[in-house]
C-alpha cells in the first residue's frame, strides 16, 4: 500500500466536548486508500514545529476521499490544528500503520477517552462486511463524546471514572457490570487500561487486538523512535522491539509487552 | 547551455551529485523509497550498524525543540548479519553509491563490522565515533583526539572501502579531531553529529526523553554546523561530508559554499519525505541561476 504526503483541505471543523475536537478533511489519494485503525501524520503551519502528530483515523470517506480526525488539544500542535476553519489547508502523511482485523462473531470494541476515535470506523466496517455482533464499551474520565454515534452499530456500554454516566469505573468494570462475552477483543486508549484488558484477555482466552501510541518522528519506521516492546525478537528490527508506526499501531495483544 | 556536472570525488568515490541521507534518519532505504526515488541520490548513508543486534533504548526517544528535535535512538539496529544478508542486497537496486554506518562499543567490534563489509557490494564506510546516546563506543572515541586517531588507523589497517569519520560537535575544538582523523588515515571526514540537549517536561516533571540527554539536530543546528565544516574545510586536506539541519537547495549550498564536497540530509526527511530529490533539482537550479556549470566550482568558494 502506498503513502502519500499531501495538502489536504479542512472541511469542518466542530468541538465535539472540553477540548476535543472533530475535523473532517479532503484528501487526494490517502482517504481512498485508508483502513479501520489505521493513522495520518498532520504538521502544524509552524515551522519551529517540524514533528507530525500523529492521529488516528476516526472516520473514511473512501469514495469521496475525506477522512475525520478527532482529537484532543494537549499542546500548542493540536491548538493549532483546533483553529482551522472549513477551507483552510492542511499538511497530512498517511495513511500509516498497519488495520483492524475485521473478524470474529461477538466483538468487543473498547475505547478509552481519546483511543475511542479509531472505534468508529472499525464499528462501520465490522457492520458492511461482517456478522459480528458489536458491543462497544467506552471509557471517559467525565464528559462523554461520540457515544451517540456508535448506536446505529450495536449496544454501547459507558464507563466513567466519576459514575456520573453508565458504570462508576473503567471498561473492565462496565463489561463486568453488564455481563457481556465476547469472541474478539479491539481496543484502543491508555496504557494502564490496554494492560488490564489484555490480562482479562489472556483469562477468558479472547483474540485480543490493541492500537497503540508513542511519540513519532518519521511515522513510516525508518527512525526506530516509536517501537514497543515485543514477545518475540521481531523479524524486521532483530530485536524484541517493534515499530508502533509501521508495525502497529494494531498488535495482538499477545505479541507485544505492555 | 553546458551540461552541468553535479558529480563529486569522495575517496576516489564518484557520486552522480552531493546528495546523500544522514545516517539513523533513514533506516536503509526502504521506507523512503515509498517516497523518492534512491537512484536520483548521490549516496544513501545507512543507519549505523554493530556486530551483533542492539535493542536501543527505552521509550520516550524522541522530543520536539524549536527549530529542532532530540533523540536517543540509542542505535538500535539488527546487526550486520541481517544487515548484509537483506539491506544491501535492497540498495543495490537502485543506481546509487551505498555507505554504510559502522557503530561499535569497542574498537575490536569496529573492526569486526568492517571486515564483514569487505567482500560486500559498499562503496564507503562511514564510522560513527560519535553518538552522544549510548554509554560506551560511539562517542567516547570522538572526543579524545588520540582515541580518533588510533581508531582511524585501527580501522584503516583492515577496511577494503574508503574510510569517513564522523566527528562530534560535542568538543572543545573540532578542527582538532579534524586532525587526529587525518593523521590515523581517514579518507573523508563527515559533521556534524547531534549536539547533546536535554528537555524537561515541565507538565510531568521528568525528562522528555528516557534517555535524559538526547542529540539536538534540525535547522535549529545549522548555523553551528556550517561554522564547523568551514573550520575543518580549512584545517584539513580530506573531502568533508557536511550536515546538520539541512532542508532545503539553499541550506545545501550553504555547507558547499563553506568547504563541504558532499551534504547529508536527515531530520527534514521526517517532515518532508520528499527532501533529498527536491535538494537535488534545487541545486541544479541554482546552478542554472547562476550560470555556474560545475558544481565543484563551488566546494569552499567562500573563503
Amino acid at each position: 500500500m502506498s503513502k502519500w504526503k499531501e495538502t489536504g483541505t479542512v472541511i469542518s471543523q466542530e468541538m465535539l466536548a472540553d477540548g476535543v475536537y472533530s475535523m473532517w478533511i479532503q484528501t487526494d489519494k490517502i482517504g481512498k486508500e485508508a483502513l479501520q485503525g489505521q493513522f495520518v501524520s498532520i504538521y502544524t503551519k509552524d515551522s519551529g514545529k517540524l514533528l507530525p502528530r500523529p492521529i488516528s483515523l476516526c472516520e473514511i470517506d473512501r469514495e469521496q476521499g475525506r477522512i475525520r480526525l478527532v482529537y484532543r488539544v494537549v499542546g500548542a500542535g493540536t491548538k493549532e490544528f483546533s483553529s482551522y476553519q472549513a477551507g483552510d489547508t492542511v499538511e497530512v502523511m498517511g495513511p500509516l500503520g498497519n488495520h483492524f482485523p475485521l473478524k470474529g462473531k461477538k466483538a468487543f470494541l473498547i475505547g478509552g477517552g481519546i483511543g475511542i476515535p479509531p472505534m468508529l470506523e472499525l464499528a462501520k466496517q465490522l457492520e458492511k462486511e461482517t456478522d459480528c455482533v458489536k458491543q462497544m464499551i467506552l471509557g471517559y474520565r467525565d464528559v462523554l463524546f461520540l457515544n451517540k454515534e456508535f448506536e446505529s452499530y450495536g449496544d454501547v456500554y459507558v464507563a466513567t471514572e466519576d459514575g456520573s454516566v453508565g458504570t462508576k469505573g473503567n471498561v473492565l468494570d462496565a463489561i463486568k457490570e453488564n455481563g457481556l462475552e465476547a469472541d474478539v477483543i479491539f481496543a484502543c486508549g491508555p496504557t494502564p487500561m490496554l494492560r488490564a484488558i489484555k490480562e482479562y484477555a489472556i483469562t477468558n482466552n479472547i483474540e485480543c487486538y490493541v492500537s497503540l501510541e508513542e511519540k513519532m518522528a518519521c511515522g513510516i519506521g525508518a527512525c526506530l523512535a516509536c517501537v514497543c516492546k515485543s514477545k518475540e525478537v521481531d523479524h524486521h528490527t532483530n530485536v524484541n522491539n517493534k515499530r508502533i508506526c509501521k508495525d502497529g499501531p494494531v498488535f495482538l495483544a499477545t505479541e507485544v509487552e505492555l | 547551455m553546458e551540461q552541468l556536472n553535479t558529480q563529486v570525488n569522495l575517496a576516489g568515490v564518484i557520486l552522480k551529485n552531493p546528495v546523500m541521507t544522514a545516517s539513523g534518519t533513514f533506516g536503509s532505504g526502504e521506507e523512503y523509497s515509498e517516497f523518492v526515488d534512491l537512484s536520483r541520490l548521490g549516496a544513501v548513508v545507512t543507519k549505523g550498524v554493530a556486530n551483533i543486534p542492539w535493542p536501543g533504548n527505552a521509550t520516550p526517544r524522541i522530543a520536539e525543540t524549536q527549530g529542532g528535535m532530540l533523540n536517543a535512538i540509542g542505535l538500535q539496529n539488527p546487526g550486520m548479519e541481517v544487515f548484509c544478508k537483506r539491506d544491501i542486497p535492497f540498495l543495490k537496486k537502485f543506481d546509487t553509491k551505498i555507505i554504510v554506518n559502522v557503530c561499535g562499543k569497542t574498537t575490536e567490534d569496529y573492526l569486526e563490522v568492517v571486515e564483514r563489509l569487505s567482500d560486500e557490494p559498499v562503496d564507503l564506510l562511514e564510522i560513527n565515533i560519535s553518538c552522544p546516546n549510548v554509554k560506551e563506543g560511539g562517542i567516547a572515541f570522538g572526543q579524545d583526539p588520540k582515541a580518533v586517531e588510533a581508531i582511524t588507523k585501527a580501522i584503516k589497517a583492515k577496511a577494503k572501502q574508503p574510510v569517513i569519520m564522523k566527528l562530534s560537535p560535542n568538543v572543545t575544538d573540532i578542527t582538532t579531531m579534524a586532525k587526529a582523523a587525518e593523521a590515523g588515515g581517514a579518507d573523508v571526514l563527515s559533521l556534524i553529529n547531534t549536539i547533546t540537549g536535554m528537555k524537561i517536561d515541565v507538565n510531568r516533571r521528568d525528562f522528555a526523553i528516557a534517555n535524559r540527554t538526547g542529540g539536538l539536530s534540525g535547522p535549529a543546528i545549522k548555523p553551528i554546523a556550517v561554522r564547523m565544516v568551514y573550520q575543518v574545510a580549512n584545517a584539513v586536506k580530506l573531502p568533508i561530508i557536511g550536515m546538520g539541519g539541512i532542508a532545503t537547495p539553499e541550506d545545501a549550498m550553504e555547507f558547499i559554499l563553506a568547504g563541504a564536497t558532499a551534504v547529508s540530509v536527515g531530520t527534514a526527511n521526517f517532515y518532508n519525505p520528499y527532501a533529498t530529490v527536491e535538494i537535488v533539482e534545487g541545486i541544479e537550479k541554482y546552478m542554472k541561476q547562476y550560470k555556474e556549470t560545475d558544481i565543484n566550482n563551488l566546494i569552499g568558494y567562500v573563503k
